[in-house]
């Protein structure tokens, strides 16, 4: 009976009993071909290198970092340390050692498992000021024959010394797993967190274990699914997504040959179960847009018209009503002449789900991927929770809701505003963080941060962060990301960020979308030479401008909102970065530290100049840092 | 390490002249085993001539030429000198622009394929097994450049530095003996410099390979090279390791005009 175990580990043993080797648990690109390891290869895989691990002296409770793009390796030794009773810490890969440092020393992490030499030597270099850690292991040799470290091994040495390790303790390995409890810690995943240091989310086996099997109850997936493995394995929906789930279904995830080479690979294994920030729709929305304005003038005019058809023909399906039957064939043409291409480029034709997490995700976007005829949903989720909140059901879906509780969940709306849950996947407390547990998991539900309410369907909707949620001096609501998601929804505009707590209008700072703004530049015949140079030419400054019109129509629509228009903006002269501590890994306002930077930039916003300098100083990701000057125009936008 | 053994290039007083210039004047040199072996010198000094006499392409007035011990004649046709197991790059890119870039590196697997036309079309047998060990080859260099993001994309649309690399990977194709390389990161930015940098040092240690190489950039040769010979209007000049080329009189001069003391 499979909902006997109760562990990842456990589960492994039973996949590697009931599926051997007939059937894939993991693929990598490598070397141009999709290599696949059935579940049979999985579990040996696993078995000597945690058997190796042994060998090593890792006892239960023990930490292993695990830091690199989506590699099988990478998921083994995670399942490998959740075999000996210890625990992964996955750690985002583009991190800055300065980041890592602190993971390191808070997680007291003694082992580290890297993917290649650039993230070896990002481990070593820390290595000399947290003696804590005490081995390292890599997966990609490449590079790595000069390092003489005998504390730096490659995982195929420790496969080595685990299978050497069997013969004297053949029933090691079984024996641990038994061992293995629900309640034992499964994984700590560190979230960025928008203020201070990250926080080490404590999540058990049988939180992540039954968020993994309530997904999959939920949306009736199988062992046939396949998956793309390509989000951080830091981030918490990689892990349920693409290890905890697979283990519970037997699904295979599939790791890319490079980050580089995601588009491409997704379409060769053509998912049938996907999952992704808005943010990367949004990228596909726009590398769409892009493609068509290259494309002949007949291709042009047929997604055009097919495009309105699709659209009038979700926004029917959404309301639950009958599609008129002339629409119907129509869209059925539109399905072999324009939505089913498409969904083939983008390598989404076989799936089946697909979800959208993370951020709030634009109406414009969520709606044409719908209309394609993907199955795209919004999911509500935390790490806090294994991801497990909400979630649009099929058939209930609204655009600008993130579904109903997922069964088994409560949430609850506490009186301030603030969404609160309790959830199968609930976490037990911060790691040695007492005082954030405490503020945030209060009676058994957690405390979300998210300011929302529930609309007369039963729909969770989010607003913004509660934190965030101000008024201004009139008493209007200002909710800075509600205005900042509306703006982003502009295929022009990467990041935003308004400003007005406490102020008698609203501004903002944006960030225009590099690739989308050059593209319409170059077509234009607009010569610039740089990011900074791009961002203020006068007509760069008309482009956002209508953005900014638009969203500002939407805000007065809003009875509650319409105060809340943004006044004025200027065009930022570089990105927002997470090295400049400016957004975080996962793309989210910094806003007080973006605040204390960028005084002088608000201060200009609000006192009426038409034009500010700034002193901007850059980040690599090796720490050295740079400084430029820019001067920045401010346009007053059109209100409502 | 290497040092003891014979070399595996000499090059023995060779002269070339183009009309009345004399392109090369006597110059000898000897690349051992397993070395990075650098060519320097400033504009006009012969440094292309050079690589062009080893693999070929030009047959010199005089001299001789022992690869591998033994001596090759000094006309020799370029194809012919490839296979010998010599491969090199071209300072002005040498690509067949149209095709992808996995095609491109397959070219450079020529020398060693053997199935003929018919049994390729048929794809059977030995020939197919031919080719798989092919497109092995072929992939494995792709992973070890870096450049799976362009396997698919035809040449003529990459930036620069990216066909720089493939031309490397062409090379390293042919599984040579010797490598030689022509100045191999002209014209990039520093990144593209230390990236190609890098895989020299790596095709040079992990793969093994001897590699002979032109530069203009002091800098880069300095680090890599285990050997350095420095040409200046035909002649050799100077020949040692890095150290020694830094404080040779005769080479600070040919490259600042005139030996200044400093104070």
């Amino acid at each position: 009976m499979v909902e006997s175990a109760d562990t990842f580990p456990k589960i492994l043993l039973q996949n590697a009993q009931k599926f051997g080797k007939n059937k894939i648990a993991i693929r990598e690109k490598d070397y141009g071909i999709w290599q696949s390891f059935s579940w049979q290869d999985y579990h040996d895989h696993v078995r000597d290198f945690a058997l190796g691990l042994a060998s090593l002296g890792f006892k239960r409770g023990d930490v292993i970092a695990i830091i690199g793009d989506n590699r099988p390796e990478l998921y083994w030794g995670m399942s490998a340390a959740q075999s000996l009773g210890g625990i992964p810490v996955p750690l985002y890969q583009d991190a800055i050692e300065r980041e890592l440092h602190f993971i390191l020393e808070h997680s007291e992490a003694r082992f580290a498992l890297a993917e290649d030499q650039e993230q070896s030597d990002k481990l070593l270099s820390l290595k000399k000021e947290i003696p804590r850690l005490e081995y390292i292991f890599y997966e990609d040799p490449k590079g790595m024959r000069n390092y003489t470290e005998t504390f730096l091994m490659s995982f195929a040495h420790i496969e080595e010394l685990g299978r050497k390790f069997a013969e004297d303790n053949p029933n090691y390995f079984e024996d641990e797993i038994s061992k293995g409890k629900a309640d034992d810690i499964a994984i700590i995943a560190y979230t960025s967190g928008t203020t201070g240091n990250p926080k080490g989310v404590l999540l058990q086996h049988h939180a992540a274990v039954d968020a993994a099997r309530a997904f999959i109850a939920f949306e009736n997936l199988t062992e046939k699914e396949e998956v793309m493995a390509y989000l951080p394995m830091a981030w918490i929906g990689d892990h349920i997504f693409s290890y905890g789930m697979s283990l519970a279904a037997g699904f295979a995830p599939n790791c890319p040959e490079d980050t580089s080479t995601v588009v491409h690979d997704t379409r060769e294994i053509g998912p049938t179960f996907i999952f992704c920030p808005p943010r990367i729709w949004e990228n596909w929305l726009t590398q769409v847009m892009i493609k068509m304005e290259d494309a002949a003038w007949i291709k042009r005019k047929m997604f055009h018209y097919f495009m309105g058809v699709a659209e009038k023909t979700e926004k029917i399906r959404i309301a639950n009503e009958p599609v008129p039957i002339g629409l119907k064939i129509l869209y059925q043409i539109g399905r072999i002449l324009v939505y089913g291409p498409l969904t083939d480029n983008l390598g989404m034709k076989n799936v089946r789900v697909a979800y959208t997490a993370g951020e709030a995700i634009g109406p414009e976007i969520f709606e044409f991927f719908r209309s394609l005829g993907i199955n795209l949903k919004q999911l509500y989720g935390m790490t806090e929770s294994c991801a497990l909140v909400s979630i649009q059901k099929d058939g209930d879906i609204e655009s600008d809701t993130v579904g109903t509780p997922v069964p088994g969940v409560d949430i609850k709306i506490s009186d301030n505003g603030e969404v609160k849950y309790k959830s199968p996947g609930n976490f037990i407390g911060y790691y040695k963080n007492e005082e954030a547990t405490r503020e945030t998991l209060v009676d058994g539900y957690v405390l979300s941060g998210d300011a929302g309410y529930i609309t007369k369907k039963g729909h969770l909707k989010i607003i913004d962060r509660a934190k965030d949620v101000s008024t201004l001096i009139d008493g209007t609501i200002f909710a800075p990301k509600y205005i900042e998601n509306k703006l982003k929804f502009s295929p022009f505009i990467k990041e935003a960020v308004a400003h007005g707590q406490g102020k008698e209008f609203v501004t903002a700072f944006i960030d225009i979308d590099y690739g989308a703004v050059g593209n319409w530049a170059e077509r234009r015949h607009i010569a610039y030479t740089s990011y900074t140079d791009l961002a203020q030419k006068p007509e760069v400054y008309d482009l956002v401008y209508e953005a900014v019109e638009r969203v500002n129509k939407s805000l007065s629509e809003d009875e509650k909102l319409k105060g809340a228009q943004i006044k004025r903006f200027l065009l930022l002269h570089k990105e927002l970065d997470p090295d400049d501590g400016e957004i975080t890994r996962t793309r989210k306002v910094r806003r007080k530290f973006i605040a204390e930077k960028y005084d002088n930039l608000i201060d200009a916003l609000f006192t009426g100049k038409d034009a500010v300098t700034v002193d901007a100083t850059f980040t690599y990701e090796d720490g050295r840092t740079t400084t430029m000057k820019a001067d920045l125009k401010i346009r007053d936008a059109e209100t409502f | 390490m290497t040092e003891n053994k014979e070399p595996i290039l000499k090059v023995e007083d060779i002269h070339i002249s183009f009309g009345g210039l004399k392109a090369l004047n006597g110059v000898s040199l000897a690349v051992h085993p397993g070395q990075i072996f650098a060519i320097i010198g400033p504009n006009g000094a012969g440094k292309t001539t050079m690589l062009n006499v080893i693999n070929g392409v030009y047959t010199p007035d005089e001299g001789r030429i022992t690869f591998e011990g033994q001596e090759r004649p000094l006309k020799m046709k370029p194809h012919h000198v490839a296979a010998l197991g010599i491969s090199r790059t071209f300072q002005n890119l040498a690509l067949f622009r149209g095709m992808d870039t996995w095609s491109n590196i397959m070219v450079g697997r020529t020398q060693k394929m053997h199935s003929n036309f018919f049994s390729q079309g048929i794809y059977w047998g030995m020939s197919q097994k031919e080719e798989i060990k092919h497109r092995e080859a072929v992939e494995w260099i792709i992973d070890f450049l870096e450049i799976e993001n362009i396997r698919k994309q035809p040449v003529g649309m990459l930036p620069y530095g990216l066909q720089k690399r493939v031309e490397l990977g062409r090379a390293l194709a042919a599984e040579p003996k010797l490598l030689l390389l022509d100045e191999p990161m002209a014209g990039m930015n520093l990144e593209e410099k230390e990236d190609i940098a890098r895989f020299i040092l790596d095709a040079n240690e992990e793969l093994g390979y001897t590699i002979a190489l032109i530069e203009h950039d002091m800098g880069v040769v300095m680090d890599i090279s285990d050997n350095i010979a420095v040409l200046d209007f035909g002649n050799k000049i100077a020949d040692g390791t890095p150290e020694e080329i830094k404080a040779n009189q005769k080479v600070i001069k040919a490259y600042l005009g005139e030996a200044e003391e400093s104070g």
